[in-house]
């Protein structure tokens, strides 16, 4: 076990940039890829979790946060909004050879730019708005052989261990591991700050690295579109809304929604 | 043109999001209850640096430039109900502005920092029972008592009110024995902690619309204030108050023009999804050409208020395009909000739907911080158009 010096201790906070939930998604048609131009980005809402938890922890116990994101060039103003929060510095992945990552590429990717910041812990959000595998974080503990406390509800750390609730379908676990380790938090862990106009100013003077493949050294080949596991083989519009089954209740209305519901097989 | 730089956008997300989690969700309750804990509320909004963007950071405020505020007020007309977007306005841009720019060091860390931090509520009190359009007709006096003033008056209409830690006040200030003068001289701001002795807040007023925001009449009986709460320059109040309300109506503009262009979209939306005689509303030429003209009508005005922006933020002098676009959103708002509840119906008519709030709040732009007849009074003086005798 590492005994971690909590004025010193580093956390990583990975953070994605996402097309603003609420938007309407499309994909590329030249490679089925998402389109990530004609929508707004925002940062992945479930990573403000991960960020504000970081400088919560840094605010009790001292210490630096790093925000690290891969992502296309403009995934640096997620970067910016984390470091507006309170984040100290940024690290930017981006490079053409990333487009069309899976899961598997971008844990790769992260791992090698975690491990060359040396981080004492790593958080993560629980998923991304936009591909929702819930995966990168435990791909990301695993390449890096760092204990992985996921789903956390909430987070502890204390000289070199950290401590979680992990959120379970019954309840809770406490889980807890030495540190350098690895946490994810889940949605509503704290209620995320805003970055404050000072903030906002504050943001410009900070730091951000840009990386690229031969930074990490990556190969090309390990990862982008042609290294992903799945492909998109083909894509159609979701099907207009049908118009709705209206039941008169002519006294027989409970037996009309229950034939209804079990011929739509929910009951 | 005015480039909105990225930090300009995260400030517009920030905004936008202080808005819709911590106004719009109590809009409803605060409406209903005619008030909304403006200290409670005040202290976020100073933790965001929201109140004084362009004010000194030594005083409270931020540094910023005036996009910013142009920004805030944009963000701001968008929210659910206009009462606690009015009661910040107020505070970031007519209570603070003159004891920004003209007040001493002392009453500045005093008042001006704390204002700006969000730690107190305050006002601006000009307007009385008997004057309100013509501020020259003012009637509450100050008269000197050693290094004191001893303030006696009403005032009337004075948003956040009810709750105010301190008021920028505009009085007649005289030496004792001294007829208060007439007219616009012999005025000074100064600024009157509501915890002095004599001071009373005489009633909280009903009004048609801004519910959540509390409306007040004061009254102010032998309040004894150090002459040095004097804001700038004795005698000169009624001009530095002048000059206080250009920031004002700069900001109803910009917050009238963003909640015009919401209440269009809105309408909009709703003819889309509402069918009559078979098919959705917005399908009728009447309509969608009414939206259509009215939109364009917003779309200039913004324009016109980036144009204003940028001469402020560039320190050239915007009297009259601040009174023009005060003018002109005052007028369009009142047609904004009659098509609103028009294009709506019944859903137009009823409290549960957003128009009606809409048309009561907005039509409030043509008559706070002066009147469109005062706003064309002061153009037509612009142009040259005095009375002829
Ligand atoms: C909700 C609300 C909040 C307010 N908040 C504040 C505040 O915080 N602080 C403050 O000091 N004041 C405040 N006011 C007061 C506001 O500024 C005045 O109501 C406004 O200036 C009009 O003055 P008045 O009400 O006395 O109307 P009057 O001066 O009596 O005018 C009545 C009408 O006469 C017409 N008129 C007036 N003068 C002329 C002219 N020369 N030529 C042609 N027509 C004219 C206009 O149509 C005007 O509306 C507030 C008012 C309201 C309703």
């Amino acid at each position: 076990m590492r005994e971690v010096d909590s004025e010193t201790m580093k956390i990583v906070v990975c953070v994605k940039q996402v097309p603003d939930s609420w938007a309407e998604k499309t994909l590329r048609p030249s490679d089925n890829t998402l389109d990530r131009e004609s929508v707004d980005a925002v940062m992945n809402e479930l990573d403000e979790y991960a960020v504000e938890e970081a400088l919560r922890l840094q605010e009790a116990q001292g210490g630096e946060v790093v925000v690290l994101s891969m992502g296309p060039s403009q995934a640096t103003d997620t970067i910016r909004k984390a470091l507006s929060m309170g984040a100290d510095a940024g690290v930017h992945v981006v490079d053409d050879g990333l487009h069309g990552s899976d899961a598997v590429a971008t844990s790769l990717a992260l791992a090698k730019a975690i491990e060359a910041q040396g981080a004492d812990l790593v958080i993560f959000g629980s998923e991304s708005t936009d591909a929702r595998m819930s995966v990168v974080p435990a791909m990301v503990a695993e390449r890096l052989g760092l204990p992985q406390l996921t789903f956390s509800s909430s987070v502890a750390v204390d000289g070199g261990t950290v401590r979680t609730n992990r959120v379970t379908e019954y309840g809770y676990d406490v889980v807890e591991a030495p540190l350098p380790a690895l946490v994810s938090v889940v949605e509503k862990i704290n209620e995320p700050r805003y970055p404050s106009f000072k903030g906002i100013m504050a943001a410009k003077k900070k730091p951000v690295q840009t990386l690229g493949l031969a930074d990490l050294g990556v190969a090309a080949g390990e990862v982008g579109l042609g290294a992903a596991w799945s492909v998109v083989a083909e894509a159609a519009a979701r099907p207009p809304k049908a118009k709705g089954t209206i039941v008169a209740d002519d006294g027989s209305g409970g037996v009309a929604i229950a034939d209804y519901l079990s011929a739509q097989k929910f009951i | 043109m005015i480039q909105f730089t990225t930090e300009h956008r995260e400030f517009r997300a920030m905004v936008r999001r202080f808005v819709e989690t911590e106004i719009n969700p109590n809009a409803d309750k605060w409406e209903a209850a005619g008030i909304f804990p403006a200290h409670e509320v005040f202290a976020k909004v100073g933790e965001l640096g929201l109140f004084g963007l362009e004010v000194d950071p030594e005083f409270g405020g931020q540094g910023a430039d005036h996009v910013y505020n142009l920004i805030l007020g944009e963000e701001l007309g968008k929210a659910d109900a206009a009462g606690v977007p009015l009661a910040i306005a107020v505070q970031a841009t007519m209570s603070t502005p003159s004891l920004a720019k003209y007040g001493t060091e002392e009453l500045k860390r005093a008042y001006l920092a704390p204002a700006l931090r969000g730690e107190m509520v305050t006002s601006v009190a000009v307007s009385e029972p008997d004057a309100g359009s013509d501020v020259a007709g003012i009637r509450t006096k100050a008269v000197r008592d050693g290094d004191h003033w001893v303030i006696t008056g009403r005032k009337m209409w004075i948003t956040n009110g009810t709750q105010a830690d301190w008021l920028c006040l505009l009085a007649r200030t005289v030496e004792p024995g001294q007829e208060p003068s007439t007219g616009y001289r012999g005025m000074s701001q100064i600024i009157v902690p509501t915890d002095t002795p004599g001071f009373s807040v005489g009633r909280k007023i009903e009004k048609m619309g801004n519910h959540s925001s509390d409306t007040a009449e004061l009254v102010l009986d032998e309040v004894r204030v150090p002459v040095s709460n004097t804001v700038g320059t004795i005698g000169k109040g009624f001009q530095q108050q002048m000059s206080q309300f250009q920031d004002e109506r700069l900001m109803g503009a910009y917050m009238a023009t963003s909640g015009m262009r919401r209440a269009i979209e809105r309408t909009g939306e709703y003819l889309k999804v509402r069918h009559a005689f078979g098919e959705p509303l917005i399908n009728n030429q009447y309509l969608r050409f009414r939206l259509a003209e009215l939109a364009a009508e917003v779309d200039i005005l913004q324009q016109y208020n980036y144009s204003a922006a940028e001469r402020y933020a560039a320190g050239q002098d915007v009297t009259k395009m601040a009174t023009i676009a005060k003018f002109k959103t005052g007028r369009l708002s009142r047609e904004v909000g009659d098509i609103a509840v028009q294009f709506h119906g019944g859903m137009g008519y009823a409290e549960e739907h957003w128009p009606a709030r809409y048309l009561r709040d907005s039509r409030l732009i043509a008559i706070g911080g002066g009147a469109d007849e005062v706003m064309l009074r002061v153009i037509a003086m612009l142009e040259g158009w005095e009375r002829f005798a």
